[in-house]
């Protein structure tokens, strides 16, 4: 039995199954952020005048700005990781998948760092609603970008075999973790300035 | 015919080559997951009941010990047969997390929009398979962390199953439990609502335009967009919880809060009102999530047996779209006793009245659907016409809730439970059960007992109205609910008092008609009279293949050339011309 439409793209849709699938999760995720930062907004406003923290009075601004341009970086390798399939050059992808998930970690490391000075200054989530916020929508975002490094590895090394037997089903899949990885950044590119400068 | 069944014996010789754990347990065919669906969410709409047949003992027969079960659940629940107000809680917010979220939901997107849809749209499966599977195995563990809950220090959640803060956030460590359990709900829901929508947008057969499809794969996709986009802020929401409740936040708890006589030892500065948003944003949708399939199943048997085409087909697949948008804006109407102002209140009752104009369309068109047709009276068709006047009340009674001037009054009684048990109970659950009689010969190949069902019908809507309909005169009176005693402690209710016996009595003969109905399910299973591919004459696609069909649905892809509802052609050979013949 053969699902139809796994590769081809169905004339009339003018989609494959994968891309309106991730598509689709997008979707969700955007409602799920959105839910979180329609509640911060809420909390903010909510909240006893002057009681409410600058984020650059506590958090690092030149940390974060770092960690945003090292995503932005992955974004880009990302999407060269995804050309070179298209061009048909496989080691050119793993070096580019290879710098992606890299990037990744480096964001993971730095986030860290951050956190682990935050603690040690024994700033914890109950110490205020502004770092309880904090933590929760950085954690959550973490959280996704620890499954994109797994998804991604998963395409570099084992998922790199379905190369071979169906380059088009790959770099279809290539193309959906991409979108993910794409969205991933987006979050951040709102999270950074919303937590941290505003 | 005899062909095409040695062909399905073909495919069936090859699936016994998997094993059986494959085939049945980590089964990756949407019938096969449609079926596990069902009987998963079967099992805990009869345990959710459950917990409202004890509930009813207390509410008729205040302090008095639980006659035959009171000694099963323990000192700390109720001491000597006597159920305690925590118990109470316990059952009331777990019956309804279990009705809505394991049992209603679970039966009416999993297991009839699974089984169905590919069926219908000519699809060889879903399309994400795997995802299939692995949507029902997170439902599974979530309903497994529920029921663990009750097992917990201090039992199960208990602070409703809207879980309204501050009180779930202080409240016992089932709370903890339930919001796990509810993040894996959310998030089968999330898998199941791509797998759906990609697969009705993408697999549909050849020719099986949208205006061809049956009005139950519409009202599928609408469901599957609410919970794709509704859902997921409550997930926000029960991070936050989670984070008040283990780490120490407090986004649900204002400052000052004062529990028990000491003043909760944290940063403080949150809202109250922030939880009841995030929660009613995804709960309003969820109510659609509720109907909207319901009233899909409904529109199938109707057409079926009324044998005509359905009256309006267009003006309800527009309606129920509609439906689908307004149903995002109308949440705040839960929340008019919060004080909310007037402006804010004006817009949510306006949109209110807006959404209520579709929801009348499509039950008007279904009303006038029966206009000149010659009605075969089966048993789904019983139940599907108990729907339209039982889904009416419920709707109506809706009306005064919608407008803020009313709801104030009324929100806090038991008018409200009245109102909402009609359109899910006799409403969803009658559709249900309509489609349970109805698809059971394509999912086993043999049919339910008549007999059976037509006693299951009429005990059950004698019943359902003898538990409701006392609700609404209780609540007119002003009894609130959510009482433990039932109301007996308030002067202005003991006029209207006895109607707990009625409605008590009501519940548990609603409990043994429901016998008839499982007792009817298994006997049918394995001895019910054998049927043909078509047994109902149906027009639709998951007709014209073998009952139960193939491992891949149809023998050869089928091609659709009609509408769904071409019953009583003119000049037709017969009265039904199925979808899949060339003209």
């Amino acid at each position: 039995m053969e699902i139809p439409y796994t590769v081809d793209i169905r004339p009339d849709t003018g989609l494959n199954n994968v891309k309106l699938g991730i598509w689709l999760f997008l979707a969700s995720e955007v409602m799920l952020f959105g839910g979180l930062f329609s509640s911060y907004v809420l909390l903010r406003v909510g909240a006893e005048a002057g009681t409410w923290p600058q984020g650059a009075e506590i958090l690092s601004v030149p940390l974060a700005t770092f960690n945003t341009i090292v995503l932005i970086s992955s974004s880009v390798t990302m999407v060269m990781a995804w050309a070179s399939l298209k061009l048909r050059d496989l080691s050119k992808y793993k070096l580019y998948m290879s710098a992606t998930v890299a990037l990744a970690l480096v964001f993971l490391i730095v986030k860290g760092f951050e956190y682990a000075d935050k603690f040690s200054h024994h700033l914890y989530p109950s110490e205020s609603t502004f770092l309880g916020i904090y933590f929760l929508i950085t954690g959550l975002h973490g959280l996704h970008i620890v499954g994109g490094v797994i998804v991604n590895s998963y395409f570099l090394l084992p998922g790199v075999k379905m190369w071979h037997t169906a380059p088009e089903r790959f770099t279809n899949r290539v193309e959906a973790a991409g979108l993910y990885w794409h969205f991933v950044d987006l979050v951040w590119i709102f999270l950074f300035p919303v937590l941290y400068l505003l | 015919m005899d062909n095409v069944t040695t062909v399905g014996h073909a495919h069936a010789d090859h699936e016994h080559e998997m094993p059986f754990w494959q085939r049945y347990v980590f089964s990756q065919d949407h019938k096969v997951i449609g079926i596990q669906y069902a009987i998963t969410a079967l099992l805990f709409l009869l345990f959710g009941f459950t917990l409202m047949m004890i509930m009813r003992w207390q509410l008729a027969y205040v302090g008095q010990p639980i006659p035959f079960i009171g000694g099963l659940f323990g000192d700390a629940n109720a001491p000597g047969g006597i159920m305690l107000p925590e118990f109470y809680n316990q059952l009331g917010a777990m019956h309804g997390t279990i009705m809505v979220f394991l049992g209603v939901v679970p039966l009416v997107v999993g297991g009839f929009g699974n089984y169905v849809v590919p069926l219908q749209i000519g699809a060889p499966d879903m399309a994400f398979p795997r995802l299939n599977m692995a949507s029902y195995w997170v439902y599974f563990v979530g309903g497994v962390v529920m029921l663990a809950s009750f097992f917990a220090p201090g039992g199960a959640a208990n602070s409703g199953w809207t879980s309204y803060v501050p009180l779930s956030v202080i409240a016992t460590q089932g709370q903890t439990w339930w919001l796990v359990g509810m993040t894996c709900l959310i998030t089968s829901s999330l898998l199941g609502a791509i797998n759906f929508i990609v697969t009705i947008v993408q697999l549909r057969a050849p020719g099986l335009t949208w205006m061809r499809l049956p009005f139950f794969v519409w009202t599928q996709l609408v469901t599957a967009f609410l919970l794709l986009l509704a859902f997921p802020p409550l997930e926000a929401a029960a991070f936050l919880q989670l984070m008040d409740r283990l780490v120490g936040t407090s986004f649900f708890l204002p400052s000052g809060l004062v529990v028990s006589g000491q003043a909760l030892e944290v940063s403080g500065g949150g809202s109250a009102l922030l939880w009841q948003h995030l929660f009613w944003f995804l709960a309003h949708p969820e109510v659609y999530v509720l109907i909207l399939p319901a009233m899909g199943i409904v529109a199938e048997i109707l057409a079926n047996n009324t044998r005509k085409p359905l009256w309006g087909y267009r003006a309800m697949v527009y309606s129920v779209i509609f439906l689908g948008f307004m149903s995002f804006i109308v949440w705040a109407h839960h929340m008019f006793l919060t004080g909310m102002g007037t402006y804010i209140s004006a817009f949510f009752q306006t949109t209110t009245m807006i959404i209520s104009i579709p929801s009348i369309i499509i039950l008007s068109a279904f009303f006038i659907s029966l206009y000149g047709g010659s009605i075969r009276f089966t048993t789904p068709m019983l139940f599907t016409l108990a729907f339209l006047p039982m889904f009416g009340i419920g709707g109506l009674t809706g009306l005064p809730l919608g407008l803020a001037v009313a709801d104030i009054p009324l929100h806090d009684t038991l008018y409200v439970i009245g109102h909402f048990h009609y359109i899910v109970a006799p409403g969803t659950l009658f559709a249900l059960f309509a489609g349970i009689y109805y698809w059971f010969p394509k999912a086993t190949g043999r049919k339910m007992n008549d007999l059976l069902g037509r006693i299951h019908f009429w005990g059950t809507l004698v019943f359902m109205n003898g538990v409701f309909m006392p609700m609404m005169i209780q609540g007119l009176a002003g009894m609130n609910r959510r009482m433990y005693d039932g109301g007996e402690g308030y002067q202005h209710v003991q006029d209207v008092l006895h109607w707990n016996v009625v409605m008590s009595w009501s519940a548990w003969g609603l409990g043994l008609f429901q016998v008839f109905f499982i007792i009817n399910f298994f006997l049918s299973m394995w001895k019910g009279e054998k049927t043909t591919n078509n047994p109902w004459a149906a027009t639709t696609l998951e007709w014209q293949t073998p009952s139960p069909p193939p491992h891949g649905n149809f023998l050869s892809p089928p091609e659709v050339h009609r509408g769904p509802y071409e019953y009583s052609v003119p000049g037709a050979a017969t009265d039904f011309t199925p979808q899949g013949q060339r003209p």
